[in-house]
């Protein structure tokens, strides 16, 4: 069995905290308003958790904390069925067709 | 679903590991605390985190622990709490 999931580390060792303000990226703040709206559809905060939680170790480490949510978030548009899969992967090789960064 | 335990009384956390979504932290699991306030009742995180309803909705408590309960190695005040917001299923009386 997974005794303790890798986002769960309070009480770790983890270093000093760095004290570092910095404004959003405007995808940042796009991704917000995506969850607050997504979350008046019935998205809840728990099935966003349960996906960034699902993120094996390595890029759990490597993400950005918005970068989880907008991976959170597409991954219960396909779970709902909001989106396939396949509609996904058309739309992410359009945008890299036309230069866009996926 | 009524809550079972009022404040002030003794509660230890369920020493379990299941799998799912679940709110309640990792170094907690196995202390005993008290019951500091009933928070109110919310639907079932484990549950909504499935993509279903959470109902019926579930006791949250504050429990306060002592931090020397919860670290080994604690070097602050014996007088020192922590609080943390657990679900009813996951307490037990102490």
């Amino acid at each position: 069995m997974i005794e303790r999931g890798h986002h769960d580390m309070g009480g770790l060792p983890a270093g000093p905290v760095e004290y570092t303000e910095h404004d959003y990226a405007e995808w940042e703040r796009r991704v917000d308003a995506l969850s607050v709206l997504m979350g008046r559809r019935g998205v809840t905060v728990d099935q966003r958790r349960r996906n960034i939680e699902a993120l094996p170790p390595e890029d759990y480490d490597r993400m950005s904390y918005y970068e989880r949510w907008i991976v959170a978030l597409t991954q219960s548009l396909i779970q709902r069925g909001t989106i396939t899969t396949a509609e996904l992967a058309g739309k992410m090789v359009e945008i890299e067709k036309r230069g866009g960064q996926v | 679903m009524a809550a079972r335990f009022s404040v002030g009384e003794k509660v230890r956390v369920m020493k379990a590991y299941p799998l799912g979504h679940v709110r309640t932290p990792y170094y907690i699991r196995g202390c005993v605390g008290e019951i500091e306030r009933l928070c109110g009742s919310f639907p079932n995180p484990e549950e909504l985190a499935q993509m279903r309803d959470g109902l019926p909705a579930l006791p949250l408590y504050r429990v306060r622990f002592r931090q020397m309960d919860v670290w080994p190695d604690y070097r602050g005040k014996g007088s020192d709490v922590l609080e943390v917001e657990i679900y009813q299923h996951w307490l037990e009386k102490a």
